[in-house]
Parts: structure tokens; sequence; C-alpha cells
């Protein structure tokens, strides 16, 4: 294919589908104008019957609760598939990859940079809790909430600290708490069908709208999905830091 | 639509033009994140706090984490495969 025929053939299709976007979005509903019920209802139903001021985590953990259900188990197979994978490839390596663990904090990393990461892990850290537990008060919730807390233990990796790092995410304590977290929202979910009428049933009293605890199980929800996410996240991460590593000792 | 809506609206189409006409992988892990943040303030400028956050979170830290570990091992290998040849 010459370069004139590439050229045409990209404007063309660049054409058709700045068209086709155009058109799409002529057909929008106006900015605060959604069509139908569901948008003016389910924050009032949020409002009213859950007392959760935030009515996007109010549908994610408790209208919709059950879609979230499967996220999560989404992401828990993830980080399980990829510690599987990638783990067998480490158990050939083990020895050389424990001596570049020590040999990774050389002169790589510059001192403004390691000063920056040990500044930033504090702060991180006590935001990505305050996200998770205020998702029923303020936008926020278990999965953002959980993926700062994951950064804030990056930062102590990108600190140069990776034997630090090995002590603070020993694996076996995060492998514990992924499935410590998935498993909490089941036990949540399989509460409703026990203690309610069907599978997700908000069992919990309601509270006061506007405190830490309102709104049953949409905090308890909120904790467990952010205590799965940290861990997932932390899993898949560390487990690309050490091939990283690994490779670092064979050459 | 806003001001802020209009700036934020073009903020991000430069920043994603950015990202493509950015050949080095490297510098197009921070262009993308730098398009991350641009569209979380725009979700903010729309009143999407919750998916703004979700956007900073994906596209500020666990995407281009993932990116610059796995430009790391490649680098690393490359420079295992240069050793082994002047080794030869």
């Amino acid at each position: 294919m010459t370069r004139r025929v590439r050229i045409v053939l990209g404007l063309g299709s660049l054409a058709v589908l700045s068209g086709l976007l155009v058109w799409g979005v002529t057909g929008l509903p106006d900015l605060g104008h959604p069509r139908g019920p569901y948008a003016d209802l389910a924050p009032r139903m949020m409002l009213d019957e859950r007392h959760v001021a935030n009515a996007v985590t109010g549908v994610t953990f408790d209208l919709r609760g059950f879609d979230t259900l499967g996220e999560e188990m989404i992401l828990f197979a993830a980080a399980l598939g990829a510690a599987v994978l990638l783990r067998a490839q480490r158990t050939e390596h083990e020895a050389e990859a424990a001596a570049a663990m020590e040999e990774e904090r050389g002169p790589g990393t510059a001192d403004a940079l390691r000063a920056l990461g040990a500044v930033l892990v504090g702060p991180v850290l006590l935001l990505g809790v305050y996200v998770v537990v205020h998702g029923a008060l303020t936008p926020g919730g278990g999965f953002q909430g959980g993926v700062l807390l994951a950064g804030a233990l990056l930062l102590v990796y990108a600190a140069g600290q990776v034997a630090a790092i090995r002590r603070v995410r020993p694996v076996a304590l995060v492998e514990v708490a992924d499935a410590v977290g998935a498993g909490a929202y089941m036990l949540v979910a399989v509460a409703g069908l026990v203690f309610g009428v069907a599978v997700m049933d908000n069992v919990l009293p309601f509270g006061t709208t506007g405190s830490l605890l309102s709104g049953g199980t949409v905090p308890v929800l909120s904790i467990a999905v952010g205590v799965e996410v940290t861990a997932a996240v932390t899993l898949i991460l560390s487990e690309f830091v050490d091939q990283m590593l690994l490779r670092h000792g064979d050459g | 639509m806003t001001v802020l809506q209009s700036v934020c609206l073009i903020a991000v189409a430069v920043a994603g033009t950015a990202v493509v006409l950015t050949r080095d992988p490297l510098r197009q892990a921070v262009a993308f994140g730098t398009l991350g943040l641009a569209l979380s303030v725009l979700f903010l400028a729309f009143g999407a706090p919750d998916v703004a956050l979700s956007q900073i979170v994906v596209a500020g830290v666990a995407v281009p984490v993932m990116v610059l570990l796995a430009l790391a091992k490649i680098r690393v290998e490359e420079r295992a495969a240069r050793d082994e040849e002047g080794d030869g």
C-alpha cells in the first residue's frame, strides 16, 4: 500500500468517524435535562429510603449492588490470574531475584524523587482511607480510595525502598486481604438473603443522613471493596515490579 | 455551556492530540497521565465528581505505572541482551 493510498484511506475513515460522532452528540439530551425518570428518582430514593447523601455510591452499592459484586469478582480474577501466570516463572529465578532486590536500591533513583515519595506516602494514605470511608457522604468510595491506597504503597517503592516495600506489602497478607475483601462483599450479599428478602437486600439500620455510618450496608460494602481493590492493585503491580527485578538478576 | 467547560474541552483535545503525536513510550506515559488529569477536570466541570475521581486514579496512577513498569522490564532485558553480546 503506497503512502498516498494510506493518507486517502486514513482521511476518509476520519471523516466518516467525525460525521458519526457529530450525529451522535447532536442527539444527546441537553446537559442537566436527562430523559426518563431514573435520573430524578434514584437520588431521591437513595436520600429518602436509604439515608445516603451521595447518590452515586448509593446506586453503586445498593440499587445496582449486584452489578458491583460482578465487577469486584472481575478484579479479583484478574489479580489471581496475574499472580498465577507471573509467579510460575518466578520460582525458576528465586535466588537471582533475591539478589536483585538488594541491588535495585542503587543510584538509579534521584534523591529528590526519594524525598518526594517519602513525604507523599502519609498524606496519600490518609486521603485513600478518607475516600473509602466517606463513600456514602461525598464523591468517592471503595474503588477510588482503594487505588489511592495502592498508590501510596507504590510511593514507598518510588522512594527507592524495595526492601521496605517487602515489609509493607508482605505477599501473603496482601493475598489474604484480597480474598477477605471479595469474601466480605459476598457475605453482605448473602446476609440480605438470610436476614432480608433477597440477595443484596439492605438489612442494616440506615442511620442519620450525613453521619459516617449512614446508608446501612453501603459504607460496609464500600470498605469491603476498598480492601479488595487495594490488595488486588498492589498484588498486580508488585508482580510487575518483581518481573522487572527478576530479569535484573539474570543480567 | 460555561467558559470553564469550553476550556476543559479544548484542554482535553490538546492533551489527547499530544498523546498521539508523542512517539517515545516513556514520554507517552506522562502525556497520557496529563490527558487523564484534563479529562477528570472536564468531568468535574460537567458535574460528575465521582467519575472524575475514578478517572484520576485510573489514568493518573494505575495506567502510567503499569506502562512504566513494562518499559523498565523491556529496558532491563535489552541491557542484558547487549551485555551478553559484549561478552561473546
